[in-house]
């Protein structure tokens, strides 16, 4: 079934739900009536969306977005593309847990890697990072942490443990040298 | 270290000569060695792809009970020798350096696998831990993705030889008041508090990565998202797969 | 383990329930996964998954490499099975940019693909044996097969176990006669050692008490789970993505698809054991079949010496195979440079994890191990 088929369709059933066609997949431009639309997929007779292949999330920059891969077990049809666009700040999205357990630690994944909050999610918590981990590693801006050399946090923690520091390194610590003029990263040669 | 013969060895010539006679002189050193060279219990510590070859290892083909270690131990304390085979996460960093710390004396190290030595192909990760002697000491370094089960036991006859080198008296572990515990790394807001230890590894004077690719890691910023809406859609739909258009021809 | 147990009048036993923690490292936690129990006794009151110990980050870093680069990486997804981890890739980059492959290459990916099926269910049962307290002697036997397999990839892709062996639009080496011929012998001698196999195991006592009625999984939570392959089908459900999908070539190979009925440890070590006789059915008929011709689509030969310049057009593309361990799936965002936009792997074990409490709860904490065993993950898979 193509995508505007399954747009009409919605359009009858979730008259409240915005869809939007993006080229095979359907874009609900509300989050907020992402539940309706799943659980009116999920019920179609012609559909019978009963199956969450894939969700994940990916950062585009102006807005995080989580699509989902929706497929009949029954029909055998599929995949019906589903894709939420969030604002960066403070992103937003119904859990589709209470629909789809399958959607338990693929929300926890997306939650861990993009920041991405699932409303209503059973048990809401980092799964690959641990508890205490800053940030969110996935997305585009994320900085990674530069593993040469040592900071503060680490000579305080060495000098707790009773662990000798070479001089320079605690001095390069305690008086990070100015950041340089930002180079541009050159690619590798291929 | 030096894989260099003992001081206390028997002339070779006079040791050739008696044994033909039928009488076999040692030293107490070389039997100690012996002993201990040919029934290394390795740990039963797999982290990734690498522990999979190391099972191979174990298995009829590789047959690592040839070389006395057939016996692998899944209590650190039970065991002489750890093969950190794969790939050690920052999380799992802490938990690695203890099991190391609960073994006991003599232990050995063999990082199997280029992502326990350096990082490996992984090194870019956000979660990965560039090498695992940043933490514990490293006995045998093996190279390889995944190293073959005969490196492994190449990796392993190098142990043997570094055991056979040592000698009793001066063995650091019983030397008085030598304890060889690290401190456990903790997990913090970015990654491992501290980033390595010092007293076990120091970065290199020129950092290689650095030199080659223009940063230590290779995150390519993007300027611009691409904007899906805009693309044309694809012309076939997504599920379906070109139909053969022929009977498929057998050949021999 | 302590536990405080006060004797009452009645003679019962009052107890505490007791927190345990198996794993990261545990010999029966298949790799680096952590298990927070709550006993009651020995029963099993509540399971928490830990996970994350070996997340090496492969999105992050396909993210910043060229489309090519991430083949190897692949391998080290589920590292037992690299083949339909190339398999998965190959196809959606194809898809993406609208490859054709031609039919030699894709008679060579099925019979990769499938000698990998093998691989990896003879590996897993010997595993779960290994589980069930029959300590590392049915995986010598599983292993003295995978053994002979691997022969195959190290003549075919240069490699036992990381085969790198798939490229857009083909396969990299061409499949020799010599080959061939080691996989006829392969495919001719399995059936005899899974007779052995099976003859051992199938109605053995302590199997069958060991795992009949364990671990139930009813298909309603099943599908709902989005579990798949070998555990899905165990729990009778008909869905197996070499037939819904029809991806490659396999539409054209007869073969079936064996159904579990209960559910249980049983059913899943069953349906693997039969999934390895139909492999060897397609087998067959992938190797009087396969064609002369060309590996690589024409399409591709620029980039054949110079990869780093392959850029597929904007958009993007969800391919899934039917992987040893269930639906592998990958997803790719291109924007049109060298390197995905965003790129995210749907892996089966990581999945197939998310009813482990549901499995487990009821059960005594040796069967836990068990119904882990039966699942059937990787780690490299998990985390990723």
């Amino acid at each position: 079934m193509k995508a505007e088929d399954i747009r009409a369709k919605l359009e009858k059933n979730v008259p409240s739900a915005k869809i939007k066609v993006v080229r095979d997949s359907l874009l609900v431009e509300n989050p907020a009536d992402l539940h309706n639309v799943v659980l009116a997929l999920k019920s179609d007779s012609d559909l019978r969306l009963d199956y969450l292949s894939s969700l994940t999330a990916s950062d585009f920059v102006d807005y995080l977005e989580t699509v989902y891969h929706l497929y009949s077990i029954d029909k055998r049809i599929g995949p019906v593309v589903l894709r939420v666009r969030v604002k960066r700040d403070n992103p937003k999205i119904p859990s589709l847990v209470a629909i789809y357990r399958g959607a338990e630690f693929q929300e926890r994944e997306a939650y861990d890697t993009y920041g991405i909050t699932y409303e209503g999610h059973p048990d809401l918590r980092r799964i690959f990072m641990w508890e205490g981990f800053e940030g969110f590693p996935m997305r585009k801006d994320y900085e990674q942490e530069d593993s040469e050399t040592l900071d503060k946090d680490d000579i305080e923690w060495l000098d707790r443990n009773g662990v000798k520091v070479p001089d320079e390194m605690r001095q390069k610590a305690l008086n990070p040298p100015a950041p340089a003029e930002d180079k541009p990263a050159t690619p590798p040669a291929s | 270290m030096g894989l260099t013969q003992n001081a206390t060895v028997v002339d070779d010539g006079l040791k050739s000569e008696l044994s033909k006679k039928g009488i076999v002189v040692t030293t107490m050193n070389e039997l100690y060695n012996w002993g201990r060279r040919s029934s290394i219990w390795p740990m039963q510590f797999g982290l990734a792809c690498c522990a999979i070859e190391m099972i191979a290892t174990a298995c009829a083909r590789y047959d690592i009970a040839r070389f006395g270690a057939e016996l692998f131990r899944a209590s650190p304390r039970q065991s002489d020798l750890m093969i950190v085979a794969g790939t050690v996460t920052k999380k799992m960093t802490p938990q690695v350096v203890r099991l190391y710390n609960q073994m006991a004396e003599p232990k050995y190290l063999i990082t199997m696998g280029a992502c326990s030595i350096a990082g490996g192909p992984f090194i870019d990760g956000y979660n990965v831990l560039r090498g695992i002697d940043r933490f514990i000491p490293v006995d045998v370094h093996l190279p390889g993705c995944p190293p073959r089960p005969e490196a492994l036991l190449y990796g392993l006859m190098e142990l043997q030889k570094k055991i056979d080198s040592q000698v009793i008296e001066k063995t650091e572990w019983y030397q008085k008041g030598l304890t060889r515990e690290f401190p456990i790394p903790e997990l913090g807001p970015r990654g491992l508090v501290p980033k390595f230890n010092p007293e076990v590894w120091q970065p290199r004077e020129v950092d290689h990565r650095k030199e080659r690719y223009g940063q230590p890691i290779v995150i390519r910023r993007k300027a611009k998202a691409p904007d899906l809406d805009a693309a044309p859609a694809p012309p076939r739909p997504a599920a379906a797969k070109p139909q053969p258009t022929q009977p498929p021809k057998p050949t021999v | 383990m302590e536990k405080t147990v006060t004797l009452q009048d009645s003679g019962a036993i009052d107890t505490q329930t007791l927190d345990i923690n198996i794993g990261p490292q545990h010999p029966s936690t298949h790799g680096v996964f952590r298990m927070n129990m709550k006993l009651d006794g020995e029963t099993v009151v509540s399971l928490k998954p830990v996970m994350g110990y070996l997340h090496r980050n492969h999105e992050q870093i396909a993210e910043n490499m060229f489309y090519l680069g991430s083949m190897p990486y692949t391998d080290r997804l589920d590292y037992f099975n690299s083949m339909t981890n190339n398999f998965v890739y190959a196809l959606t980059v194809e898809k993406l940019a609208q490859i054709e492959v031609p039919e030699r290459a894709d008679y060579i990916r099925v019979i990769m693909s499938e000698l990998t099926r093998l691989v990896n269910h003879v590996s897993v049962t010997g595993f779960l044996l290994n589980d069930l307290g029959a300590f590392f002697t049915p995986v010598l036997y599983a292993f003295r097969e995978r053994e002979r397999i691997l022969d195959i990839f190290e003549e075919v892709s240069g490699a036992r176990m990381m085969c790198n062996y798939f490229r857009f639009g083909g396969v990299k080496y061409d499949l020799s006669g010599e080959a061939l011929v080691a996989i006829k012998d392969v495919v001719s001698r399995f059936p005899k050692f899974l007779d052995e196999y099976e003859k051992l195991l199938t109605k053995n006592e302590i199997l069958c008490m060991r795992c009949q009625n364990v671990g139930i999984l009813s298909p309603e939570l099943a599908i709902s789970a989005s579990i798949t392959g070998p555990m899905l089908r165990a729990s009778g459900v008909n869905y197996d993505i070499r037939k819904v999908d029809n991806y490659s070539i396999y539409d054209r190979f007869k073969f079936r698809v064996p159904l579990g009925k209960v559910g249980d440890v049983y059913d899943r070590y069953y349906v693997r054991i039969l999934e390895m006789r139909e492999s060897l059915k397609i087998l067959e008929q992938a190797l009087k079949e396969i064609p002369a011709g060309e590996i690589m689509a024409k399409k591709m030969a620029p980039f054949v010496k110079a990869p780093r310049n392959f850029k597929p057009p904007l958009g993007e593309s969800y391919a899934r195979v039917e992987a040893p361990k269930g639906e592998l799936g990958i997803y790719i965002v291109s924007d049109g440079t060298p390197q995905p936009w965003r790129y995210h792997v749907r892996a089966p074990s990581f999945i197939n994890l998310t009813i482990l409490e549901d499995l487990c709860v009821g059960h005594k904490v040796a069967d836990a191990v068990v119904i882990l065993g039966s699942v059937d993950i990787v780690l490299g898979e998990v985390d990723r």
